[in-house]
């Protein structure tokens, strides 16, 4: 089956961000494609790289960037929530004037149609987040 | 699913958004508005619930200068020229926060919790916020 999943909030604060990787990949093992995984509201926080949790601790956001790096997971930030946030990759820096990009591996920036058309284009979709 | 609904000029899915948050305390409502006039683009079978404390994001007559949030709700009101005209209140929300049909600004239809459970029953995609 296919799914595309929305995760609504930060890492860390909320059990969200974990229990969508954690459906991510137990759908990926059980041969399920993920369509995309889009991070809106404060879910666009799992997208920076400069969060460096305790060493004790799970990266949330690495684990987000491997998952991508191994099965190619398509990982997109909403844009419009992005930039209320500070997430910002390279364009978007140029674009507005910042003096540097957060934006962690394998995660992209784009607006709010790549939610609406994953669940167009998947079997399922579900969102993680109050 | 609706395979049936798959058809060669592109697919048409019922689409509902569960609005159930109150217009300031949060911003799932304000980017819920967002989701909802960018996914109008897309011309699918769209409807809007508000639920919850999600009545108050239409209600009338919205004050925001004390708390220095801008006042969306006049953006509700601009969902038909995008073709997002199935609106539905749940009554029992509305009731138990002691609104009525008048206390809003726009055209809604008022429908039961158990109407809007076989509704949401017939979706194809349920988005909340």
């Amino acid at each position: 089956m296919k799914f595309s999943i929305a995760v609504h909030e930060g890492p860390y604060t909320h059990e969200a961000a974990d229990s969508a990787y954690n459906f991510v990949t137990a759908a990926l093992e059980k041969g399920h494609e993920i369509f995309r995984v889009f991070f809106y509201h404060d879910g666009v926080n799992n997208g920076t790289r400069f969060t460096t949790p305790p060493q004790d601790d799970r990266n949330i956001v690495n684990r987000w960037s491997e998952l991508a790096d191994k099965h190619g997971i398509d990982l997109v930030v909403c844009v419009a929530a992005a930039q209320r946030r500070g997430i910002v990759d390279p364009d978007e820096a140029k674009r507005n004037s910042k003096d540097g990009d957060n934006i962690a591996p394998g995660f992209r920036i784009s607006g709010l149609g790549q939610l609406i058309e994953a669940c167009i284009q998947s079997d399922r979709h579900l969102t993680f987040g109050d | 699913m609706t395979d049936e609904m798959m058809e060669e000029g592109g697919t048409v899915k019922k689409l509902m958004y569960v609005c159930r948050t109150a217009p300031y305390g949060t911003i799932y409502a304000l980017e819920a508005l967002e989701v909802v006039l960018i996914g109008a683009a897309f011309e699918q079978d769209v409807c809007l619930v508000f639920t919850d404390d999600g009545v108050f994001e239409i209600m009338k007559g919205q004050k925001t200068d004390d708390i220095g949030m801008k006042n969306f709700s006049p953006t509700y009101r601009a969902l038909e020229m995008y073709d997002v005209e199935k609106l539905y209140v749940e009554k029992e929300a509305m009731e138990q926060r002691g609104l009525g049909e008048d206390d809003f600004n726009v055209d809604v239809e008022v429908k039961s919790a158990a109407e809007i459970q076989a509704l949401m029953e017939e979706m194809d995609i349920v988005l909340n916020y």
